[in-house]
């Protein structure tokens, strides 16, 4: 597996989340993914990068362009420093929130992608992986 | 600081005039003169170089924050704003500032009869005068912009909550760009007041202009839904693209109990249906 490209973006602003979706978006179909594989990449984008403004205090989008064999693929990285995420079981459920949501982000973008890995511990921030293929 | 030699003073105020050519000519080739017209540039140059040497007879090169600056400071601010509102860059607007600098170091070092340690010490100050006065002209210029930009995005949120009213009971909203909490506040105020004024029975939210549908904005569509329903209407969300569709169900969104349509014109002939009426070709 190869990196072909890669870049990075802040994080710390609402107006931040909508400039991340579009170049999500642009990305997405650089890459050469299906419509409704980029429409569930963006919409997880949407929700981490939301998350990591809301509960991180801002961070960091960093993005990956993939290349294993044949497939076609991008990596999109959220760190934040914030306060991390204390139970993770707990924030792995379905409809809990912390904040004021729907409490599916999190869930929902895990079950959007192909690879949703995610670090976290208390006091430490919290960084999530998600990887599309085409 | 060190009391600014005399000869300095009496030099800036009269000499002007060739400050003013040095630092125009500097202008002119930094770049920082594009966009602006030449007289209005002489103008200017004339009018901030005789505050400016006010400015250090009265006050020194200490401060700028000081009260002999007053009329300095309140000329860069209406200098910037001036220069957002003409669509410049604030690199330009700043080195309408930095320019300024050359000229006056020049004429420290031609005008001056003390020893080179006082002459460095002036030039520092001089130099430290300047930066600041760049840094206050960059802040008021941010400041002015951001105003232009608020202005904009406020209009934009009047223009872009267009509530239709498509026949007798069924209005539309056509929703487009992104659904963030504060538009989506104004859209469902807007469209809450229009079904109490015109008594409509249905309300269509077509979202085919939304390009992401996550769970803030599904929560958004909830909430409006739920209000409309309590005002005793009904209401039906269009424009669900198949891609939409299949992230909502990914993301585990429950829209049961709301009736969804794929395009604006199925919504409205339910609508139409639900009102008892039907459309039927005129033969």
């Amino acid at each position: 597996m190869k990196v072909t490209d890669k870049g990075t973006r802040p994080i710390r602003t609402e107006q931040d989340i909508v400039l991340a979706r579009q170049a999500c978006r642009k990305l997405a179909q650089d890459c050469g993914l299906r419509l409704v594989a980029q429409t569930k990449l963006v919409t997880a984008v949407s929700e981490l990068a939301r998350n990591t403004l809301v509960y991180g205090g801002g961070g960091d989008l960093d993005w990956e362009m993939l290349e294993d064999g044949v497939r076609r693929g991008i990596r999109i990285v959220f760190s934040d420093e914030g306060p991390g995420i204390p139970d993770l079981q707990l924030a792995m459920t379905e409809g809990w929130t912390s904040g004021g949501g729907l409490g599916l982000g999190l869930t929902g973008a895990k079950r959007l992608v192909n690879e949703f890995d995610l670090e976290t511990a208390p006091g430490k921030g919290t960084r999530i992986s998600i990887t599309q293929w085409t | 600081m060190s009391q600014m030699d005399q000869s300095i003073i009496d030099a800036l105020s009269g000499q002007q005039s060739s400050i003013q050519a040095a630092w125009l000519a500097n202008l002119e080739e930094s770049g920082a003169a594009r966009g602006v017209r030449g007289d209005e540039l002489k103008k200017q140059t004339g009018d901030f170089l005789k505050l400016f040497s006010e400015g250090v007879a009265e006050s020194g090169m200490d401060n700028l924050g000081a009260a002999g600056w007053a009329e300095a400071r309140e000329f860069l601010e209406a200098l910037s704003h001036s220069r957002a509102l003409q669509g410049l860059d604030a690199q330009q607007t700043a080195s309408f500032i930095f320019s300024l600098k050359r000229p006056l170091f020049d004429l420290f070092q031609r005008e001056t009869s003390v020893d080179p340690a006082t002459l460095t010490n002036h030039i520092a100050a001089v130099s430290e005068l300047l930066d600041a006065m760049g840094l206050h002209t960059v802040r008021t210029f941010q400041k002015a912009r951001e105003a232009v930009i608020k202005r904009q995005q406020e209009e934009l949120l009047e223009l872009s909550t267009p509530v239709v009213k498509l026949w007798d009971g069924v209005l539309a909203l056509p929703m487009i760009g992104t659904l963030d909490s504060q538009r989506t506040q104004v859209v469902m105020e807007s469209l809450l007041q229009r079904i109490v004024d015109t008594g409509s029975e249905i309300a269509i939210i077509d979202i085919t202009g939304v390009p992401t549908v996550d769970t803030l904005v599904a929560q958004h569509l909830l909430k409006t839904v739920t209000a409309i329903r309590l005002m005793g209407a009904d209401c039906i969300i269009s424009g669900v693209r198949p891609q939409i569709a299949q992230t909502i169900v990914h993301l585990g969104l429950d829209l049961e109990g709301i009736v969804t349509k794929a395009n604006l014109a199925d919504a409205f002939a339910l609508a139409l249906r639900r009102s008892g009426l039907s459309v039927t070709k005129a033969s």
